[in-house]
């Protein structure tokens, strides 16, 4: 554990670093932050207009500073389900989960995606996953420690990952790559385009249709070139991610969920299939029992917000004189037009309807719960 | 009239002892779209560099301070609706408040147009 802890010590010391589209960004206009570890476009043309281009057309994502692992080896599929609560084994080839590495005390280490490889893909590795870039060196050290010599992970640090997200995602991405058509949402597959490898998700986190592009970092500005030559396609940076993710009512990793919050409370229950509930035998099991058995003691809940004031991370959520909670993601919507939050608030108020109160700057305001997406989802389905 | 400027991007704009007090262009353009804005209660009265408003955008909070010390006489009910006019025209029509001036020598410290235009060109 403590060479780990060195490695994230140093991590925090270091200067942001460049990710492979940097330049790119910065001859587009980018306004660019540090986050994550890294230099990223916050926004291009303003966060407003970018969110709602996402939701008419497609925009594009550079979300390269995500952690990339593959898996292989002997007993990968058992090594995984001891680290993530979600049925790895029954995960079939090119198909896509949603899932979280749990401490022992069942606290959220970090939400993930993981999928099931084929074709060959990644150097014939069996599993190939997607962690948060603020968590990825601790997510590494992690695994490291419990998974057994057989299993090889690799981190792909030479590998960009894009995001095309939109109702018109689907139709760009399949003049460049006409196989991507027949992808359902959470499916995945091994294409190529102009002779480079693309490793594609349909996917994201936007609540829109679209699709993640996994391919080596060396291509990825001539892809994000040829994408945003298409009428449909604009670059989007950070802040609308942020805004069309809290529409989506998609948690976001260190603010929504953390080492302190549980996944039943997280309401991502949904992660953790009946066969990994009954059979258990993953890090963090007995603390989903417990709260499927009981209830959690919080929730992550949405909030409709009166008036027009934004109810930001950390305000204080309130049901009359008694803390009941802490909003944890907050802002204005701006499919919405109006502000909304995600919060964490005591089970006896979490039940959706309730009239709850939030302190912003020494006022309260009103606040509703309410069901999340804020948005509707619009993921492309089976008919 | 003359125009002022502090180093915070507020412009104040003095006629008699009414200062009328916005953010600057540059301000808002870093600021990004703004989504709201809460304006001091009229008959408030700061010193300079007090909390006076709060300019909310989409991604974050940002304070604005008294630049001089007054009492508010009239605040920009136009921003209630539409807090995009700081956006649209940050240094007219997205005016925040007009300050009753208590102190005028304050305003000695504060720079001009062109000493603001050299500073923004320095940032």
């Amino acid at each position: 554990m403590s060479g780990n802890e060195d490695v994230t010590h140093l991590e925090e010391e270091l200067p942001p670093q460049e990710l492979p589209l940097d330049a790119w960004h910065r001859a587009k206009g980018a306004r660019m932050v540090a986050f994550a570890g890294y230099h990223m476009p916050i926004q291009y043309e303003g966060i407003m207009a970018e969110h709602a281009w996402t939701r008419d057309h497609a925009g594009l994502f550079d979300v390269s500073h995500m952690g990339q692992l593959t898996f292989s080896g002997e007993g990968a599929d058992d090594a995984l389900e001891l680290l993530l609560p979600s049925d790895i084994k029954g995960l079939k080839p090119f198909r896509q989960r949603y899932s979280m590495l749990l401490d022992e005390d069942g606290g959220i280490l970090d939400d993930l995606m993981v999928s099931r490889l084929g074709d060959g893909a990644f150097d014939g590795a069996a599993i190939y996953m997607v962690v948060n870039g603020a968590t990825k060196y601790d997510d590494i050290g992690w695994m490291i420690e419990h998974l057994p010599d057989e299993v090889v992970m690799n981190h792909m640090d030479e590998q960009a990952l894009l995001a095309l997200q939109g109702p018109q995602a689907g139709e760009a991405m399949a003049t460049l790559v006409p196989g991507t058509a027949g992808l359902l949402f959470m499916q995945c597959g091994l294409f190529e385009w102009r002779g480079v490898p693309l490793w594609i998700s349909r996917s994201g986190y936007t609540g829109e249709d679209g699709f993640e592009i996994s391919l080596p970092a060396s291509d990825a500005a001539l892809l994000a070139d040829a994408l945003c030559a298409l009428p449909q396609v604009k670059p989007i940076g950070l802040g609308a991610r942020d805004s069309l993710r809290l529409e989506a009512g998609l948690p976001l990793y260190g603010h929504d969920l953390t080492p302190a919050v549980s996944a039943i409370g997280a309401d991502l229950g949904f992660a953790i299939q009946k066969r990994r509930r009954e059979e258990g035998g993953f890090i963090g099991h007995a603390r989903v029992m417990k709260e499927l058995a009981e209830g959690p003691g919080s929730k992550r809940v949405g909030l409709r917000i009166d008036g027009r004031l934004p109810a930001r991370e950390g305000a204080q959520i309130y049901a009359g004189d008694v803390l009941v909670g802490e909003v944890t993601s907050g802002g204005f919507a701006p499919t919405v037009g109006a502000p909304v939050a995600m919060g964490w608030v005591s089970l006896p108020h979490a039940a959706l309807d309730t009239a709850l109160q939030i302190e912003v700057r020494g006022k309260r305001i009103g606040a509703t719960v309410v069901p999340m997406p804020f948005v509707p989802h619009r993921y492309r389905r089976k008919a | 009239m003359s125009r002022y400027f502090t180093d915070e991007h507020e412009w104040i704009d003095v006629e008699g002892e009414i200062a009328t007090v916005g953010i600057t262009d540059y301000a808002q353009e870093q600021l990004g779209d703004i989504v709201f804005v809460e304006l001091p209660a009229e008959g408030a009265t700061f010193e300079k560099g007090d909390d006076a408003a709060v300019v909310e955008s989409v991604k974050a909070a940002s304070d604005v301070y008294a630049p001089i010390s007054g009492e508010v006489v009239e605040t920009n009910g136009a921003l209630e609706d539409e807090p995009a006019l700081v956006n649209s025209d940050a240094e007219e029509d997205g005016w925040f408040f007009k300050l009753r001036i208590s102190d005028p020598g304050e305003l000695e410290g504060l720079m001009n147009e062109a000493a603001y235009k050299k500073f923004v060109a320095s940032l």
